[in-house]
């Protein structure tokens, strides 16, 4: 028997397609001839492991074909941004991520460092120079608030004044500025203006100031009104004024129609009118204009005076048309009426000033 | 067959294991899609890619799937925590095969202890079949299909013999004798 012939023998044994007798004799054979029994058992395995093999790659072909159908493109995006992953990765390596962002930040600081010192120098100086620029600027505005606050200092006389119009126009009695070389009017807020004097009557002891400074952006609209009728003897009434260059409210009554030794031009009231109370406001209790409020030397003691407001008014009118922009129009609508006296004080305090006067 | 209903259900476990056991396609693919992501998600988070992916978590089924043929897979876990062991130990060899492996690995899955002999068993006969496929490449044409044919596709000499225009089924098996006895020194000699 050929080899061949014998391989074909045992490839039909080992399928089991010899009869019972063939495979009777075939099973002695291999019992007798260990030769044979080897080659059955060698071809069994290899026959065996080839079949094995045959099927791997069958399984393999059919895994592939049901890989084919995934999306692992999709798949994969989604699983690497996966929040998951994020913790676990943080979980995993927190130390080691510290370690670095530690490191990532000290050297943006170093590089952020030595790149700006050497980069930014320029715009530094710039910077410095306009630092520079601005602080000379902030010591020449300081050193003219010295130069102003020293003349302040040096102002020769003061007293009050009113407003009358919301363009600044003035009114306070002529013995306050009488002299003066120059008058300056300093509001509640303590802001000083340039005034000129724009008219006087000293008979009545009645002048008009005009604020003529350019840092003085106007009033708003007068709050009282002026009377020009005469108030009656015990009516009450109030002044705002800088006695002693300090603001101070006192109120009272009118206690005679006349001034000294009959004068009619005065009330006699029973606030007291001290140095610096000259020229301020006399209000009734509506908060109307009634008087002047005039404190000159020669006045007896404890007794104390206001100029009519009609003198006012008429000095106002009296003023001459060319040294004024517009006719004057006294404010008729007292919008006072009504108020309590701290509500009145407050609306009426910006429209008093403390009138200074410097002589050379 | 309806595609969507297969890759939206996971199917339990004893549904695999008697799917395998009968042959059946559809058990195979709803297998193989329901933990391929998992396996994906380990993979391409450890230096590897989805090529990567697809050989480990393949050859992960195939080892299921042959312990399931051989009748002594015993589920002492849930099935998802089985594939991923084996995936995770697969891809810890390959990993060291090729020096990528960095000393620690991302893990997304509980898993199981390795059983070592189980996997030389497996490894062996990987081996084995390595020999196998190069061997049956050297052998080449005609001789390959003649084998592949009678051996593994279990077609009858008389079909070899119409395929091939032999005149006699005595050559063909003259033939086939020499191609087997080439197949198998091409085999053995392989170290």
């Amino acid at each position: 028997m050929s080899d061949n012939e014998l391989l074909e023998v045992i490839e039909r044994y080992l399928n089991g397609e010899m009869s019972r007798e063939e495979q009777k004799s075939f099973e002695l054979q291999r019992k007798e001839n260990a030769e044979m029994d080897k080659k059955v058992i060698e071809h069994k395995l290899f026959n065996n492991l080839l079949k094995q093999y045959g099927e791997r790659v069958e399984l393999e072909n059919r895994l592939n074909a049901i890989h084919e159908e995934i999306d692992v493109h999709t798949l994969k995006e989604n699983l690497l941004v996966h929040p998951s992953w994020i913790v676990q990765l943080w979980r995993s390596h927190h130390s080691k991520i510290s370690v670095a962002a530690s490191v990532a930040i000290f050297v943006v600081v170093s590089v952020m460092y030595l790149a700006g010192s050497f980069n930014n120098n320029d715009s530094k100086y710039v910077a410095l120079n306009n630092k520079i620029d601005k602080q000379s600027k902030d010591i020449k505005a300081l050193s003219n608030d010295i130069k102003k606050t020293t003349h302040i200092d040096k102002f020769t006389g003061s007293g009050s004044g009113f407003a009358f119009t919301s363009d600044g126009l003035i009114a306070t009695c002529y013995h306050v500025v009488q002299g003066a070389d120059s008058v300056y009017v300093q509001n509640v807020d303590g802001s000083s203006f340039k005034a000129e004097v724009l008219y006087t009557d000293p008979q009545k002891d009645i002048a008009i100031l005009k604020i003529t400074d350019n840092q003085f952006k106007g009033l708003g609209p007068i709050p009282y009104s002026f009377k020009k009728g005469e108030s009656d003897l015990a009516e009450t009434i109030s002044t705002y004024g800088y006695p002693g260059g300090k603001p101070v409210y006192h109120n009272g009554v009118i206690n005679a129609s006349t001034g000294l030794n009959g004068d009619s031009v005065h009330y006699q009231v029973s606030i007291p009118i001290n140095f610096g109370n000259s020229g301020g406001p006399l209000w009734d209790s509506k908060g109307n204009i009634i008087g002047i409020t005039d404190a000159k030397e020669g006045h007896a003691e404890g007794e104390h005076y206001a100029i009519k407001s009609r003198y006012l008014i008429d000095a106002i009118h009296n003023i001459p048309a060319d040294s004024l922009n517009e006719r004057v129009n006294l404010n008729r609508k007292n919008t006072l009426s009504g108020l309590s006296e701290d509500q009145k004080l407050k609306r009426e305090k910006s429209f008093v000033f403390m009138v200074k006067t410097y002589n050379n | 067959m309806v595609n969507k209903d297969l890759k939206d259900s996971t199917p339990t476990d004893s549904e695999v294991i008697l799917g395998i056991l009968n042959n059946s396609e559809i058990a195979l693919k709803r297998l193989y899609i329901a933990y391929f992501p998992m396996v994906l998600q380990l993979i391409i988070n450890n230096n590897g890619d989805e090529d990567d992916a697809k050989d480990i978590y393949q050859e992960a089924i195939i080892v299921l799937y042959n312990k399931v043929k051989a009748g002594d897979f015993e589920l002492s876990s849930k099935l998802k925590t089985y594939i991923y062991s084996i995936c995770r130990r697969l891809w810890l060899k390959r990993l060291s095969q090729i020096n990528r492996y960095g000393g620690d690995i991302r893990d997304f899955q509980e898993f199981l202890p390795a059983d070592t002999d189980e996997f030389d068993q497996h490894n062996d006969r990987d081996m084995q079949f390595g020999k196998m496929e190069s061997a049956l490449r050297l052998l080449g044409e005609p001789c390959k299909t003649i084998v592949e044919d009678f051996y593994i596709n279990n077609r009858s000499m008389q079909d070899i013999c119409e395929r091939f225009g032999y005149t006699n089924a005595d050559n063909a098996k003259t033939q086939k004798y020499k191609c087997l006895q080439r197949l198998k020194k091409l085999f053995f000699q392989q170290k």
